[in-house]
């Protein structure tokens, strides 16, 4: 298992009219590996950028990022990807998605057939292989994300709003699927998300990010994650506890919006 | 799907089935108060599609076989004078060739060039749409040359590549070329940054991208582009087979024109239009077959 190690980290953006945006300026953490961390923050507060950074799709302008020891140069398999949609490939069906790591491995036709069923039970998709993508739902494209991303055995996973897109219910089922699939894989995961709820529920780790620049604002150690899947996930939620944070956070991203709108206002 | 159970994890995808079955009631009676305007509401009729046929061969009768004709049948031939010319042609052939020579030499010089224009066009529609260099180089080239008509090539392709076949496929391919380069160029771009980038991180290199996430992303467009192509091919057939062919349905208008036989060249006329029709819809339904995807992501 590899820790990851991001130095100093900062990004900047020229814009084609000229003058930049300074989209993340120095950011620094240590995550040992096998933990979720959650990265909540207003819109332009770099969280998405830091993922690419570490997904390797984007170079940082500044500082390092390294996994167990290794500078991150691009995209590589031990770091497995799940999107908030449209990542899937349509012109597969749902076996031959979750295959698609294994095939580009080229690893043996009947191992991976065995994979591929056993991440589609994992994910509570066992009998769907032969569907098209475009006959599931958006909580069931997602579970093939998921597979299709485990079948590399990636060290971390990271998730750009993975669940964003999806009704209320289904978001909070799949919540549950993701706590499972840490708790069973002991994988590191990174998720971004919009919302403060999902951040405190899936975070044990969490870092609250703001704009202008860019940069990690507060960073939590949570408790919630870990009993998330022996606990009712709904009387978690309504802990004093949980709502206490969850009013906490909720001020602060707050605090940031109105400072965003007022910074606009002014310079409009 | 129905019958079975997966194991109890968190959240069933059985109830996201059905909910996405429900989602797509087909033949229900539509409730809908806003249709005008609602495109997954209109469907063709095949009904109408009668009328509109009937309605048109209708309106040719009466103008040119109605009570009072309006129409000279020298000029423009009525549909029973134009099916005996189709009967004549069916069974004795024109000019000392069948009607299935005429057919076959225009259908095979529209497939071939069709064939030579995709295998140009494919590649540098693509080499277009990875590059930003190649996009540089081919695009004024593109642009130029995509709006000149066949028709105005002719007499330079015909000094070219003399009066035979091979200036008539070249002006085919030419018809063809630039809507599979610019068909070709859109299905490249239109892949989205996430689906390469799920590929990378899975593991896959440059070359897998190419053929496992590109390619086939790119197919509803080539495929778009094979129907307009094949449209725009056989609609140039005529201006391909204007000088020195003897054979060819294009080539049969000209020729029956020069003895102001109209049945014969309204006929041709039609024949070009119902093939053209029937290969549009081969390619429908060949496309419903190879890319079901197709509009529904």
């Amino acid at each position: 298992m590899k820790d990851l190690s991001v130095q100093n980290v900062s990004m900047v953006y020229e814009l084609p009219k000229g003058g930049s945006v300074q989209a993340l300026h120095d950011v620094s953490f240590d995550l040992e590996a096998g933990r979720l961390l959650t990265l909540l923050g207003p819109s332009g507060c770099g969280k998405t950028t830091l993922l690419n950074i570490v997904a390797g799709f984007l170079a940082p302008s500044g500082g390092s990022v390294e996994l167990g020891g290794t500078p991150i140069t691009g995209p590589g398999q031990e770091r497995g990807m799940v999107f908030q949609q449209g990542a899937l490939f349509e012109w597969q069906n749902v076996a031959q998605n979750v295959a698609f790591g294994p095939r580009m491995n080229r690893r043996k036709r009947s191992e991976t057939k065995a994979l591929v069923d056993g991440l589609l039970n994992t994910v509570g998709l066992t009998g769907f292989g032969d569907k098209a993508i475009y006959e599931l739902s958006g909580g069931m494209q997602q579970r093939v994300a998921l597979a299709r991303c485990l079948a590399n055995e990636p060290e971390v996973i990271l998730m750009d709003e993975p669940l964003g897109a999806l009704d209320a219910l289904t978001r909070e089922k799949m919540q549950g699927l993701i706590l499972k699939l840490w708790k069973e894989t002991g994988k590191t995961i990174i998720l971004v998300t919009h919302s403060v709820e999902e951040a405190l529920f899936l975070g044990d780790k969490l870092f609250v990010m703001a704009p202008r620049p860019g940069r990690i604002e507060k960073a939590y150690e949570l408790p919630f994650a870990e009993v998330g899947l022996t606990t009712d996930p709904r009387k978690l939620k309504a802990s004093a506890e949980f709502i206490e944070k969850r009013e906490e956070l909720l001020s602060m991203i707050w605090g940031m919006e109105e400072q965003i709108m007022g910074h606009e206002g002014g310079m409009s | 799907m129905s019958e079975h159970v997966p194991a109890p994890v968190a959240g069933s995808p059985v109830e996201d089935a059905k909910a996405s079955r429900f989602g797509r009631r087909r033949g229900m009676q539509s409730r809908k108060t806003v249709t005008f305007g609602d495109a997954s509401d209109v469907t063709t009729s095949k009904g109408w599609m009668l009328v509109s046929l009937g309605g048109l061969f209708l309106l040719w009768w009466w103008f040119t076989r109605g009570p009072e004709p309006i129409l000279d049948e020298k000029t423009f031939p009525s549909p029973f004078a134009t099916w005996d010319a189709f009967v004549d042609w069916w069974r004795d052939g024109y000019r000392r060739a069948s009607a299935w020579e005429h057919a076959s030499a225009s259908l095979s010089r529209v497939l071939k060039g069709m064939l030579i224009g995709t295998i140009i066009g494919i590649p540098v529609g693509f080499a277009m749409g990875l590059s930003r260099v190649l996009r540089g180089i081919f695009d004024p080239i593109v642009e130029l040359f995509r709006p000149v008509p066949p028709l105005a090539l002719l007499p330079m392709f015909i000094m070219w590549f003399g009066i035979g076949e091979e200036s008539k496929v070249n002006l085919l391919v030419w018809a063809s070329v630039w809507v599979m380069i610019i068909a070709s160029r859109a299905g490249v771009l239109g892949v989205s940054g996430s689906k390469v980038h799920a590929a990378y991180s899975l593991g896959a290199n440059k070359w897998q991208i190419l053929r496992y996430v590109i390619l086939p992303n790119a197919l509803p467009e080539v495929f778009t582009g094979l129907r307009v192509a094949l449209g725009v091919s056989w609609g140039t057939l005529v201006a391909a087979e204007l000088v020195g062919a003897e054979k060819g349905l294009g080539a049969s208008i000209y020729i029956a024109s020069r003895f102001f036989r109209m049945d014969i060249v309204l006929m041709n006329i039609v024949i070009i239009g119902v093939i053209g029709a029937l290969m549009d819809l081969v390619m429908r339904l060949l496309e419903s077959r190879l890319i079901p995807w197709r509009g529904k992501s």
